[in-house]
């Protein structure tokens, strides 16, 4: 069994709680052991970065400096946490003069951040460490039948991705280990507006409005995505669209860890399949 | 337009400036190809899009650039980025100018954006770890609050659902992290 130091992120506690409790357990069947970095902080986010540079580096920096301490790769389930957390660790590893500005800042609180953490995407370990075929070896429901269409958003594979950061393949990969039909469709790393959709949710409902559209075009039942945003976006903001642009959609949205959970036999109660705002429980009935 | 961008004021150490931020250092490459401007999914609600804007950089109209909406636009989605010909990566230049515009007090009122990212960053100050419904009533309060009225089915669905909690998580050691911080702010900010 190999170990990693698991990094939530603030939205799986809260707006993303669906994709926060359905980790653990998909971790488990995966014989995958998750510890949670003790008292981790906020990452910073996209808005640190863009209000204060050192500041946000110094958030992201202390969760480094713990982690650093475990020894193990720091793994995020979160797209944007991931790109921050690695930019970040970029950042520090070839600028000296700001990793020294950094440290110094760290050392208010008896940390130093020496850049040996290797920073991850839960669903870079889950398709490079566990591979679709071990996954594939777990599934005790096959998703036979189900389309299935995955969604990469944008943070998972740019700009540190490890996928094709126009036509990525991980995800369909590992909807296909699971029995499941892969939907092709050409938006799946397109942007949803991300967190445009609060300042200015007239461009952001524009944006969900042609991914759900090109998803549902091409036969999908369901979406799953890795990204707390991007499902957000496209579950709690679907109403919304189809008051605005007079649409009828319907389409589950599931996170990657969701779907994987229902065909690795994990009940439907650990997995907050009832968290979702736009009900998957029709689809999936046959598999639970 | 082109009579104000005569008028207004040309700042050499502009491009300067941009580079001394993490990301905006490889500004001085760009070739003005466009790539950047042609990937970007909200390029047509930016006042200058992308390839205007380092242009104008360049060219020194700082106050011009730092007052529009452009860069508030940008949803960082990197496309311009892994795109681009010349490695300049365009979206670190935008936050690059999100956080010059923010320092110089330059901020546009005709974005909402700038507001958000505040409302974001005291949440994140304030407890370690980012609370969604405070900083989402802060952010409609200091806005549009009739916009949160439009946007509450949203939030409700988003509770019904147990997803938005009412109270903050707070970490343990918010003493250290504040100690990190003010020690950020007294080593000069975000140069």
């Amino acid at each position: 069994m190999k170990s990693y130091t698991y990094y939530p992120g603030c939205s799986a506690e809260a707006t993303a709680s669906p994709l926060g409790l359905s980790v653990p357990p998909v971790a488990k069947a995966l014989d995958m052991d998750l510890v949670e970095l003790e008292d981790w902080n906020c990452c910073g986010s996209t808005p640190y970065w863009s209000v204060d540079k050192l500041e946000a580096a110094c958030m992201a920096a202390r969760n480094l400096a713990l982690a650093e301490k475990t020894g193990f790769d720091l793994v995020t389930p979160c797209s944007n946490c991931f790109v921050i957390l690695h930019s970040t660790n970029n950042h520090l590893k070839e600028l000296p003069p700001f990793r020294e500005r950094v440290n110094e800042a760290l050392a208010a609180a008896k940390l130093e951040y020496g850049g040996g953490v290797r920073v991850r995407h839960l669903a870079e370990v889950l398709y490079t460490d566990i591979t679709p075929e071990g996954i594939g070896a777990k599934v005790t429901k096959p998703l036979k039948g189900l389309k299935v269409a995955p969604y990469y958003g944008c943070q998972l594979v740019r700009p540190n991705g490890f996928d094709d950061p126009e036509s990525p393949h991980s995800l369909d990969e590992m909807v296909a280990s699971l029995g499941a039909d892969v939907v092709s469709w050409p938006l799946k790393a397109h942007c949803c507006g991300s967190s445009l959709v609060m300042p200015e949710p007239d461009v952001a409902l524009e944006l969900i409005n042609k991914l759900l559209k090109n998803a549902q075009g091409n036969g999908a039942q369901c979406l799953i995505t890795p990204c707390p945003l991007c499902q957000i976006n496209l579950d709690a903001y679907q109403s919304q669209v189809n008051s605005r642009f007079k649409t009828k959609y319907n389409l589950p949205v599931l996170f990657v860890t969701q779907l994987m959970g229902v065909a690795l036999g994990i009940p439907a109660k650990a997995l907050a399949l009832s968290r979702n705002i736009v009900s998957p429980m029709r689809v999936l009935a046959p598999y639970l | 337009m082109a009579e104000t961008m005569v008028e207004a004021p040309v700042e050499t150490g502009f491009t300067d400036e941009v580079c001394s931020i993490p990301g905006g250092e490889a500004i001085r490459s760009c070739i003005q190809c466009g790539m950047c401007t042609g990937s970007c999914p909200t390029a047509s609600k930016w006042d200058y899009p992308p390839r205007k804007a380092i242009a104008m950089v360049r060219a020194g109209l700082r106050y011009e650039l730092l007052s529009s909406n452009s860069m508030w636009f940008c949803a960082s989605c990197y496309t311009c980025t892994v795109r681009c010909p010349r490695d300049i990566k365009p979206a670190d230049i935008m936050h690059a100018l999100e956080i010059i515009a923010i320092r110089s007090g330059l901020s546009t009122k005709r974005s909402r954006t700038p507001v958000m990212y505040q409302c974001f960053v005291d949440s994140a100050r304030g407890n370690g770890r980012v609370y969604e419904l405070g900083m989402m009533i802060k952010l409609f309060l200091r806005t549009n609050p009739f916009a949160a009225i439009k946007l509450a089915p949203v939030g409700l669905g988003l509770f019904l659902h147990k997803r938005l909690p009412l109270r903050p998580t707070r970490i343990k050691g918010m003493g250290e992290l504040k100690a990190i911080l003010n020690k950020a702010k007294a080593l000069g900010g975000a140069k």
